[in-house]
């Protein structure tokens, strides 16, 4: 019986070391891959702010009125004025659709000063 | 164990036999068994002994070898520990109210040598030259070639700078990472941003610190590494600071001035949406500071919160408010206005002659120095100059530039009662464009104190009350009467019932006296009247119009035209709409009244 419990002790003993050495392993892995994303996260800010100081400076108020005046017969941008703003009642109602032709007549004529055939 | 027997019965009876005493036996195998007994013992308490030497031996070298472990590696950042923002800038950005970039970071590189390591100093040098034309060929070959070790060449380059060295394939030019202050949008707001320069500078590294402006205000908030590069943001308007600055520009230039600022304020909050000072410069390459001549003329000069002037009748409405709450004057109450008026040796004059009374509301409407001179007589030395100190005329404005300081107001040494008088009209105290931006808010917000701010807020704060709200009112309307039939009729703009009041002041000589052809012209606005949202100061230094048969220089056609303009343009930015408003019908009796 004792002997048993000796074996079955020396079994968890091993078990419990192979167990801690994955653990270990699987640990450094873990950071490593922790360390790679830092390193990621790092490059993705770098290449954020880049974009977002390049996209402040594409958007800078200088070059948009230029753009604006450069494009005026294509996009007629004027700054905002006072006039701009008008009121509901001014907003016109969507026209009616016209309806299809359902009984359609054939009309024939003659266009003045033509010779009728 | 076997145990041998103290009396082995054997040895016993022969001891017996042959007449010795068997005691002896017994002693000596008692002695025996004893000495095994000790013999045991010792070895036991040996191996213990040397077993807690061992335990403590291991212990120590654990111990040693763990701190010459640590004293021989490099420090590591403990990188397994929960971290939100790993990476940050070196330098947290600035932005506008909406979130837009006014200043940020861009990484580049620094240029530096070593002459020891170069192959061919003499062909590193021609070849710097022709890529940095700024460059000395004879003293980048004499540095080279020299003692020295180590120099800088540049302190930033361009990535296409940084490829054509690296062509030149030389060992001994190295390049040192930088992280550059950028502001993308140029000279705008660029009083207000200030800008930044290289601090203490390693290879490797270099701190950026601010020089002026916010940047040097808030430098240790922005390099605070405990923000997370969270960025700093102000309470200007990326476009309406565009705005505003190209109508001044271009006013700046109708009008002949050679300078010109500014001031746009929420009156509820304090926020400051725009703030414009010309001329300007771009931070991303600051000018150097001026050493001769007077300050004022370096562009780097901000008029709005560092220029201090006399800004003369704008201030009439102070007198007119103070009296008011007073209860001295109301809008109606007639003012003797006959001119001159001689106080002393004083002699106190009007642009024109307004007859011998004014209402109150026509004393501003009509700009009446005599009229105001005699009700800041009413009010009395102490009580005008407890009043303006209330109103911040007495101290620099606390708005968050590291200008602001230096903008401190001048004030007559001895507040006596001609200084009363002419400080009613804006002559002997002279305080910056903020000030008057401060004072102004305070008399559209009702009464209540506003502290100019350039950050963000999210709720309007509620100040100390320093004049009723009916006085205020009252105060309002007068100013409105200024723009529809008085001084600065130019300022009407369709739809936004503009209030304000002109101010037109001599330049002071610095060698005493007064100007004849300097003038600076203010025109101090809210909008829109009805309830007061914003207020608008323009000031134009040295204006002239030429357009008629003499040149103007009042207000009225200098700042006043620049200002309805700007408001024009920047109202509907900040998202006010024109109203219509409504004449009152004649022969029409409302049933509520």
């Amino acid at each position: 019986m004792r002997s048993i419990l000796y074996v079955l002790s020396a079994f968890a003993v091993m078990a419990l070391a192979f167990w801690a050495y994955r653990e270990n392993y699987a640990t450094q892995q873990q950071i490593k891959e922790v360390r790679s994303l830092h390193t990621q996260i790092g490059a993705a800010h770098a290449r954020l702010n880049t974009l977002e100081a390049e996209w402040a400076y594409l958007n800078r108020p200088d070059r948009l009125r230029d753009l604006a005046d450069l494009n005026f017969e294509r996009l007629g941008l004027l700054p905002i004025m006072p006039d701009a703003f008008g009121r509901v009642d001014q907003v016109i109602y969507p026209m009616p659709e016209l309806l299809p032709i359902t009984d359609a007549i054939e009309v024939k004529g003659t266009l003045e000063g033509e010779e009728p055939l | 164990m076997i145990r041998t027997p103290l009396r082995p019965l054997a040895r016993i009876l022969k001891a017996r036999q042959t007449g010795e005493n068997p005691d002896v036996i017994e002693a000596e195998n008692k002695r025996v068994r004893h000495e095994e007994m000790r013999d045991k013992s010792r070895t036991r308490a040996e191996g213990r002994l040397l077993m807690l030497g061992l335990m403590f031996f291991f212990a120590f070298v654990a111990i040693i070898g763990k701190m010459g472990i640590i004293a021989s590696t490099e420090p590591e950042e403990p990188r397994t520990a929960l971290v939100s923002n790993p990476i940050i800038n070196q330098r947290a950005n600035i932005v506008d109210r909406n979130g837009r970039i006014l200043a940020t970071n861009m990484d580049t590189h620094a240029l530096y040598a070593q002459p020891q390591m170069m192959v061919d100093p003499a062909r590193a040098a021609t070849e710097l030259a022709a890529i940095f034309p700024e460059l000395d060929v004879e003293r980048l070959n004499k540095d080279f070639t020299g003692n020295r070790k180590f120099l800088w060449i540049r302190r930033q380059i361009s990535p296409e700078q940084m490829q054509q060295v690296h062509d030149i394939g030389e060992p001994g030019l190295l390049f040192g990472p930088r992280e550059m202050r950028l502001y993308p949008n140029g000279p705008i707001a660029s009083h207000i941003l200030g800008g930044a320069r290289f601090g203490r500078e390693g290879v490797n590294s270099a701190e950026v610190i601010g020089v002026a402006g916010v940047e040097k205000q808030f430098d240790d908030y922005l390099r605070d590494p405990a923000n997370e590069g969270a960025p700093l943001q102000l309470s200007i308007d990326l476009t309406i600071q565009a705005a505003a600055e190209r109508v001044l520009a271009g006013g700046m230039m109708l009008m002949n001035a050679k300078g010109a600022t500014s001031i746009l304020m929420d009156v509820r909050t304090g926020e400051i949406i725009s703030m414009a000072s010309l001329p300007d410069f771009d931070p991303n390459n600051r000018p150097q500071v001026l050493t001769t001549g007077d300050q004022s003329d370096s562009p780097l000069f901000n008029r709005a919160v560092q220029g201090v002037y006399e800004l003369g009748s704008t201030f009439k409405i102070f007198a007119v408010a103070q009296a008011m709450e007073l209860g001295l004057v109301n809008p109606d109450t007639m003012i003797d206005t006959k001119g001159p008026m001689t106080w002393g040796r004083f002699r106190i004059n009007d642009f024109h002659n307004y007859g011998p009374q004014l209402t109150t509301t026509d004393v501003i409407v009509k700009s009446s120095n005599v009229g105001t001179a005699r009700i800041a007589l009413q009010i009395g030395p102490e009580r005008q100059k407890s009043f303006l100190e209330t109103l911040g005329f007495l101290k620099p404005t606390g708005v968050e530039l590291i200008e602001a300081a230096s903008g401190r107001p001048l004030q007559p040494k001895q507040w006596s009662e001609i200084s009363t008088m002419t400080i009613s009209y804006g002559h002997g105290l002279s305080a910056s464009p903020l000030h008057l931006a401060a004072a102004y808010s305070t008399i559209a917000n009702g009464g209540l104190q506003v502290t100019p701010t350039l950050l963000k807020q999210d709720h309007a704060t509620m100040g100390e009350r320093l004049i009723s709200e009916t006085s205020a009112d009252a105060a309002v309307q007068m100013l409105r009467q200024v723009v529809v039939r008085g001084t600065a009729s130019f300022g009407e703009v369709a739809g936004y019932e503009v209030a304000g009041k002109t101010g037109t002041a001599d330049k002071p000589k610095p060698t005493g006296g007064y100007y004849d052809d300097k003038v600076i012209a203010t025109f101090a606005s809210m909008f829109p009247a009805s309830d007061p949202r914003y207020v608008l100061i323009v000031t134009l230094d040295e204006p002239v119009e030429t357009s008629g048969t003499e040149p103007r220089r009042t207000a009225g056609w200098t700042a006043v035209p620049v200002a309805a303009e700007m408001i024009r343009r920047v109202a509907p930015l900040l998202g006010l709409r024109p109203q219509i408003e409504m004449s009152s019908l004649e022969g029409v009796t409302l049933t509520s009244n």
